[in-house]
C-alpha cells in the first residue's frame, strides 16, 4: 500500500539519526522547491475543503432525476423545498442521479483529506508507541517484531478488505482498515531509530548512570524520530488516499452518501465511456493531491537527509 | 550457504504461524455463530447443530486451531460457502492468470525501469533526470484502475489493437495469451516501474559517488564498463529488496486490475469472496498470499547472499 | 542443444493453434454475459433469476404457459380431469430421456412435483389440496385431490420463482431444504450442463442435447417446440458493464443480457448490435411489519403516499421508452390489472404523507433501509427513496451492503439497531407479478408469511377464495379487492415497471418472442 522504497529511504534517514535534524536543516527543508510546491497545492486543497459551501456548490446529496448526466457546464435548475427554483451551473456535470459533480468533488476533498491525515496520524502514533517499546525493552522486541512481520506478510489490500468484511462498513472502518497494514512499517522505522540511538556512547553513559528509561526516550530518541516519521507520514497519507479510492472502487469503501473522490469515481466507473466527467474530475483532484503529498515528502526527505545534503 | 537458508526458513516459521492464526481468527471475529453462517439462512436448528459438531466448532479455540492447521498443511482449506466446492480447487483454477499477470508485470517493470533509473543516475541533475523522477512520482499518484481504464480506452477501444478483456490460457495459444495480458500487465507495471526506477537511480547514484568508481574512471575504464562491472552489481541489492517488498504491491494491484480487465484470477476471487463473506476462501487467500510473499522474500535474501559476500546474517 | 527443441515447441504451438481454429465453421457457440453469476444449481430451492434461467436451459416442464398465459402440455402429451374435478391424469410424451440416457417416467414426475410442493410458495399452497399421487404406468400418473382446486394447472405450470421442472427421481429425492449439487444437474431439457467445463466465477457451459425431441408446434411463451439451433452456449462472467459492452462491440461475445441504462445510447450507436428492452420487471418496496415505525399501518400508508413511482423510474432508468408507470400491484399486462385503491398512492404527495404521519403520531423513529451497492440494477433505489421519504418527514438511514449480505439480513426479525431492517427494495420479474397468488407479497398468513411478516386474516381469506374459485369474473373481483386491501394495510409498494435493456449482436436471431432469456429458438448467423 505504501510506496516501499520510501520505507528503505526513510530507514536510511533514520540510521543517520544521531546527527539530529538541526534547525538549519529545517530551514533548508522549508526553502526546498519541492516542499514549497507540495505545500502550496495542499494548502489549496485545504482551502477548498474548508470553504466548500461557499464556492458555488449545492447540496452534494441532492438528487434531481430530471437533471441526470448533464455535461460539464450545463445548467440545472434546482427546486427547493419551498417551491422556489434556483439556477446553478454544473461546472463538472451531473452524475446519473442528477447530483452536481462539482459539489461532490469539492465536498469530497474533506473526506479524502481527513482520511489521509487520520490514517497518517493514527499509524504514526500507534507505530511510534509500539516501536519505542520494542526498541527499548529487549524481551518485547522479539514477539512484537514477529507479529509485525506477520502483518507485513499479508498483502495490505487483502488485509484491509478482510477487515472491512469483518467489521461493519463506514468511515471509521475504512480508516482503521488502512491503518492496520501500515503500522508495521512505522514500527520498523521507529525501532531502528531507537536501536541506533541506544548504541550511542552518550546514551549508554546516561543509562549506566541510572537515567530513567522514559527520560532517555523523550530526551534522545524522540527528537531523532521526528524527521523520518514526518517523511513517512507524508507517504502514508498519499497511500491512504489511494487505498480509499481502491476500496471504494471495489465497492467496500466509504458509503456513497458521503462523497469521497474514491466513491465518486467508483460510482462513475460504470459510465466511464459515455460520461467520463464522473471519473475525470475526481481523478484529477485525487492525483494532484497525492502527487503534492508525495512531492512534499520527497522534498522533505531530501532536505532532511544529511547524506543527500552533501550532493545538492 | 545451506545453513544460512535453513536458518532463514526456521526464522520464518513463527511468522507463518502468526499469519495462520490471524486467518483462523478471521472467521471467528465475525459477529454471529460460524456454524449458522456456514449452514446458510434456510437451515434448521438441528442442521446448524449438526454442522457445528461435524466441523468441530464446539471444541476449544486452541483445539480447533490445531485441527485447522493440520488440514491447511495438507492443502485442505475446506469448502467455499457459495460455490460448495473445495477451496483449493477454486484457487488452483484461478492461479494461472494471476501468476501470469504478475510475472509479465514484473518483467515489463524491470526491463523498463532499470534502464530508466540508470539513465537518470548517469545524467543526474539534467532534464532527463527530472523527467524520469517527475514521471515516477506521477506513476505513484494515479490510481491503478484509472490507469487500467485509460489504457483500455486508448489501445483496445479507440485503436482496436488489442482485445478488451479476459484471459486466454497459455495452453490455448501463446498469441492470444500475449494479446490479452499486455494491457493489464502494463497497467499493473506502472507503479512498479516508478518504484524500481527511483530506487535504481538512488542506488546507482550512491555507488557512482564512491571512491572506487573514481578510481575505475581514473584507471581508464569506459562508462559502460564502469556501469556493468561496478555500478549495477552493487546497485542490485536494493533493487532486489524492492522486488521482494513490491510483491505485496503487485498482489494489491492485481485485485484492482483483474476487476477492470475481467481476468478470472485470484484478485477477482478475493473481491468476490469478500463481497459475499465467503470466509473459507478469504482465509485460504490470506495464508497463500502470505506464504508467497514470505517465499519471495526468502529468495531475495538468498539472492543478497549471492550478490554481496559481505552479507551473511 | 536448445534450437531443435524450440522449433519443435513452436511447431506444436502453431499446430495446436491451427487445430483449434479449424472446427469453428462447424460448431456454433453463443457467448453471453448474463446478469449475474451462477452459484446455485437448484431452481426449486433458489429464487434467484439466474438459477431460473439455468433451469430453462437444462430442464423441461410438465406443462407450460404460452404467450397468452394459457397452460399447454409440454413434457405431458395430454391430461384428463374426472367429472368431479378430483382426479387429474397426466400422460407423458414418448421417447423422452434424461441427460444420462435413462428414460423419463411417471415416478420421476411425481417425485419432482412432491419436492416442489414442499418448498415453493405456490406449491405449498397446493399441497393441502392433494390427497395422493398414483402411478398408472411408466408414462401415466394421477394426482388425486381432496377437493377441487382451481389453481392446480397454474401451479404445475408455474413459470418463474420457482418454476416447476421435472427431475429424475434420484435427484428429486434430495430433501427440499438442500440445493441439488452440480453433479446432480440431470434434466430432460434442450441443453446439457457441461460440468467438466464449468469454471466457477468464469464461465458456465451448455451443449446441445442431441437427443431432445422438441414438440411439433412452434414455440409460444414457455410452451411449444424448443429447438436448440446452436451447439454450445457459454455464460461468461464479466462483472464490469463497460468491459462487457466493449467485448460485445469487439465480437468477443454475442450478447449482454442486461446493459446498464446509461450505456444504452453508446450501444445503440453501433450498427452491428441490436439493443432492445428485453426483461420486464417492476421495482417494489416491502415494509417490515414487525419493527416500528412500520408496525403502524398508517405510517406504512404514509410511505406509500410519499414515494413517487415516476421519479424513481426516471432516476433508475432515465429513458422514458424503457419504463412505464403502473399504479397497480399487478403487472400492467396482467389480466388482473386494476388501479383500484391506488388513487393517492406512489405519486410523491409529500404534503399528504406528512399530514398522515402527524395523524399517526410518528415519533421520528428512523427507517433503516438496507441499500444494495453491488447490483447496478438496484443501487440507486436507496438514495432515491430516501429523498422522497424525507420530503414527507420520515427519518431515513441507508445501510449499504452487498446483495448477498442483504438477503441474509432480511431474515432477521430483530430491531434495526441489532441488525434488522425496516423496509427493503428490490426488483421483480413481471412474470411473477401477474396475480395475487404468484405475487408472494400478498401472503399474509400470520404463520407462514415471509420477509416483512405481514399478518392479515381478511387478505388471507380473499386469497383462499381466489385459489378455490374458477370463475374468471369472481377472480377479477377478488383481485381488485385484494389490491384495495393492500392500499390499506400495505404489504408491498409497487414502484414502477421497466424493461432492462439487452444488447446482442445482429448475428443472433431469436425466432419467437421470449418471455425471459432463453437460448433455444435462437439462431446464429
Amino acid at each position: 500500500m505504501i510506496a516501499p522504497e520510501n520505507d528503505v529511504q526513510a530507514q536510511t534517514l533514520a540510521m543517520q539519526a544521531p546527527i539530529a535534524a538541526r534547525p538549519s536543516l529545517w530551514n533548508k527543508a522549508l526553502r526546498n522547491r519541492r516542499v514549497m510546491a507540495g505545500t502550496a497545492i495542499l494548502a489549496l486543497m485545504l482551502l477548498v475543503a474548508v470553504l466548500a459551501p461557499w464556492l458555488g456548490t449545492v447540496d452534494p446529496a441532492l438528487i434531481d432525476v430530471s437533471a441526470r448526466n448533464l455535461k460539464p457546464g450545463e445548467l440545472l435548475s434546482i427546486t427547493l423545498d419551498d417551491g422556489s427554483a434556483v439556477d446553478h451551473t454544473a461546472y463538472f456535470g451531473t452524475d446519473n442521479l442528477g447530483r452536481d459533480v462539482f459539489s461532490r468533488v469539492l465536498y469530497g476533498t474533506r473526506v479524502s483529506l481527513v482520511i489521509g491525515a487520520a490514517v497518517a496520524m493514527i499509524s504514526l502514533t500507534i507505530g511510534l508507541v509500539i516501536g519505542l517499546l520494542a526498541g527499548f525493552f529487549r524481551h518485547l522486541d522479539g514477539p512484537v517484531m514477529r507479529v509485525m512481520d506477520a502483518l507485513m506478510a499479508i498483502p495490505g489490500i487483502l488485509l484491509a478488505i478482510t477487515l472491512v468484511a469483518i467489521w461493519k462498513g463506514g468511515m471509521l472502518t475504512v480508516i482503521l482498515a488502512i491503518v492496520v497494514p501500515d503500522i508495521p512499517r512505522v514500527v520498523r522505522l521507529v525501532r531502528s531509530v531507537v536501536l541506533s540511538v541506544r548504541e550511542e556512547p552518550y546514551v549508554e553513559a546516561a543509562e549506566s548512570l541510572g537515567a530513567p528509561t522514559v527520560w532517555l526516550l523523550i530526551r534522545h530518541v524522540l527528537p531523532n524520530t521526528v524527521a523520518p516519521l514526518i517523511v513517512q507520514g507524508t507517504f502514508l497519507c498519499a497511500a491512504a488516499m489511494l487505498s480509499e479510492a481502491a476500496l471504494s472502487f471495489l465497492g467496500i469503501g466509504i458509503p456513497p452518501e458521503i462523497p469521497s473522490w474514491g466513491n465518486i469515481i467508483a460510482e462513475g466507473r460504470a459510465l466511464f465511456r459515455v460520461h467520463p466527467h464522473n471519473i475525470f474530475y475526481p481523478s484529477i483532484f485525487l492525483a494532484l493531491t497525492v502527487l503534492a503529498v508525495n512531492v512534499l515528502g520527497d522534498g522533505l526527505r531530501d532536505a532532511l537527509d544529511p547524506k543527500m545534503h552533501k550532493n545538492l | 550457504m545451506l545453513s544460512f537458508i535453513i536458518r532463514r526458513m526456521l526464522a520464518l516459521m513463527p511468522v507463518l504461524l502468526l499469519v495462520a492464526a490471524f486467518a483462523f481468527l478471521v472467521l471467528r471475529m465475525v459477529p454471529g455463530d460460524p456454524a449458522a453462517i456456514i449452514a446458510g439462512e434456510t437451515a434448521t436448528t438441528e442442521q446448524v447443530a449438526e454442522i457445528r459438531q461435524r466441523l468441530g466448532l464446539d471444541q476449544t479455540l486452541a483445539r480447533q486451531f490445531v485441527i485447522w492447521i493440520s488440514h491447511v498443511v495438507r492443502g485442505d482449506f475446506g469448502e467455499s460457502y457459495f460455490f460448495k466446492l473445495p477451496v483449493m480447487d477454486l484457487v488452483l483454477q484461478r492461479i494461472e492468470p494471476t501468476l501470469a499477470l504478475g510475472a509479465c508485470a514484473l518483467m515489463i517493470s524491470v526491463v523498463a525501469a532499470v534502464p530508466l533509473g540508470v539513465l537518470a543516475a548517469f545524467r543526474q541533475g539534467s532534464r532527463i533526470d527530472d523527467m524520469v523522477m517527475g514521471l515516477s512520482v506521477l506513476g505513484f499518484s494515479v490510481p491503478g484502475f484509472v490507469l487500467g481504464y485509460a489504457l483500455m480506452y486508448v489501445f483496445a477501444i479507440q485503436l482496436e489493437w488489442l482485445p478488451v478483456q479476459g484471459y486466454t490460457r497459455i495452453a490455448d495459444g501463446l498469441g492470444p495469451f500475449l494479446a490479452r495480458i499486455i494491457l493489464p500487465a502494463s497497467a499493473l507495471a506502472v507503479v512498479y516501474i516508478a518504484l524500481i526506477a527511483r530506487i535504481t537511480r538512488t542506488s546507482v547514484l550512491e555507488v557512482l559517488n564512491e571512491d572506487y568508481i573514481r578510481t575505475a574512471r581514473a584507471k581508464g575504464l569506459t562508462e559502460a564498463e564502469v556501469l556493468v562491472r561496478h555500478a549495477l552489481r552493487n546497485a542490485a541489492v536494493p533493487i532486489l529488496t524492492i522486488i521482494g517488498i513490491g510483491i505485496g504491491l503487485l498482489i494489491g494491484g492485481a485485485v484492482v486490475t483483474e476487476s477492470v480487465f475481467a481476468i478470472p484470477g485470484l484478485g477477482r476471487l478475493t473481491v468476490e469472496a469478500v463481497l459475499s463473506r465467503d470466509f473459507p476462501v478469504i482465509q485460504a487467500l490470506i495464508v497463500l498470499f502470505s506464504v508467497a510473499y514470505v517465499m519471495v522474500n526468502l529468495l531475495v535474501d538468498i539472492g543478497y547472499a549471492f550478490l554481496d559476500p559481505r552479507i551473511r546474517y | 542443444m536448445k534450437t531443435p527443441y524450440l522449433i519443435k515447441y513452436s511447431l506444436a504451438a502453431l499446430g495446436t493453434a491451427l487445430a483449434l481454429t479449424a472446427p469453428a465453421v462447424q460448431s456454433q457457440t453463443i457467448k453471453v454475459v448474463m446478469h449475474s453469476d451462477l452459484k446455485v444449481f437448484d431452481p426449486t430451492v433458489s429464487t434467484a433469476y439466474i438459477v431460473r434461467n439455468h433451469g430453462y436451459m437444462v430442464f423441461d416442464q410438465l406443462v407450460a404457459r404460452d404467450e397468452k398465459g394459457v397452460v399447454k402440455p409440454q413434457m405431458a402429451d395430454k391430461w384428463e380431469t374426472s367429472k368431479d374435478g378430483l382426479v387429474w391424469t397426466f400422460t407423458l410424451r414418448d421417447g423422452q430421456e434424461w441427460h444420462d440416457g435413462t428414460p423419463v417416467t411417471a415416478e420421476d414426475c411425481i417425485a419432482s412435483i412432491k419436492r416442489f410442493n414442499q418448498r415453493d410458495a405456490t406449491g405449498l399452497r397446493a399441497a393441502p389440496f392433494i390427497k395422493t399421487y398414483e402411478v398408472v404406468n411408466a408414462k401415466t400418473f394421477r394426482i388425486v385431490l381432496n377437493e377441487p382446486y382451481g389453481l392446480l394447472l397454474d401451479s404445475l405450470s408455474k413459470p418463474s420463482l420457482a418454476p416447476l421442472f421435472m427431475m429424475p427421481k434420484k435427484v428429486a429425492e434430495t430433501p427440499a431444504a438442500e440445493p441439488i449439487k452440480p453433479e446432480q444437474v440431470i434434466g430432460s431439457g434442450p441443453f446439457v450442463f457441461k460440468r467438466d467445463e464449468w469454471r466457477p466465477g468464469e464461465k458456465v457451459v451448455y451443449v446441445k442435447n442431441t437427443k431432445y425431441k422438441p414438440r411439433a408446434e412452434p414455440p409460444s411463451g414457455l410452451a411449444g417446440g424448443k429447438v436448440a439451433y446452436v451447439d454450445r452456449v457459454e455464460w461468461i462472467a464479466i462483472p464490469d458493464g463497460q468491459t462487457a459492452l466493449a467485448a460485445l462491440t469487439n465480437g468477443e461475445i454475442d450478447m449482454v443480457e442486461i446493459l446498464a441504462n446509461d450505456l444504452v445510447p453508446l450501444a445503440a450507436k453501433n450498427k452491428s448490435l441490436v439493443v432492445e428492452p428485453a426483461w420486464k420487471q417492476t421495482y417494489f418496496l416491502r415494509p417490515n411489519w414487525v419493527n416500528p415505525p412500520f408496525d403502524n399501518p398508517k405510517i406504512r400508508q404514509a410511505a406509500m403516499i410519499a414515494l413517487n413511482q415516476e421519479q424513481i423510474l426516471k432516476g433508475m432508468v432515465g429513458d422514458a421508452r424503457n419504463y412505464k408507470v403502473c399504479y397497480s400491484t399487478y403487472a400492467c399486462n396482467s389480466p388482473f390489472y386494476t388501479d383500484a385503491g391506488m388513487g393517492a398512492m406512489v405519486r410523491g404527495d409529500a404534503k399528504r404523507a406528512a399530514a398522515l404521519l402527524k395523524e399517526a403520531g410518528y415519533d421520528g423513529t428512523p427507517i433503516l433501509l438496507p441499500h444494495t451497492t453491488d447490483l447496478p440494477v438496484l443501487n440507486n433505489l436507496g438514495p432515491l427513496a430516501k429523498q422522497q421519504l424525507e420530503r414527507a418527514g420520515f427519518k431515513v438511514e441507508l445501510a449499504p451492503s452487498d446483495w448477498q449480505s442483504l438477503t441474509m439480513r432480511l431474515r432477521k426479525k430483530e430491531k434495526p439497531s441489532e441488525g434488522g431492517w425496516s423496509a427493503y427494495m428490490s426488483s421483480l420479474d413481471l412474470n411473477d407479478a401477474q396475480n395475487p397468488i404468484d405475487r408472494g407479497s400478498f401472503n399474509t398468513n400470520c404463520k407462514t408469511s415471509f420477509l416483512g411478516w405481514p399478518c392479515d386474516d381478511k387478505m388471507e381469506q380473499m386469497r383462499d377464495a381466489f385459489a378455490r374459485t374458477s370463475d374468471p369474473a369472481a377472480k377479477k373481483g377478488l383481485a381488485r379487492e385484494m389490491q384495495e386491501r393492500n392500499a390499506e394495510i400495505v404489504t408491498v409498494i409497487p414502484l414502477g415497471e421497466y424493461a432492462a435493456v439487452s444488447a446482442r449482436s445482429i448475428k443472433l436471431e431469436p425466432t419467437f418472442k421470449q418471455p425471459l432469456t432463453l437460448f433455444y429458438g435462437v439462431k446464429k448467423k
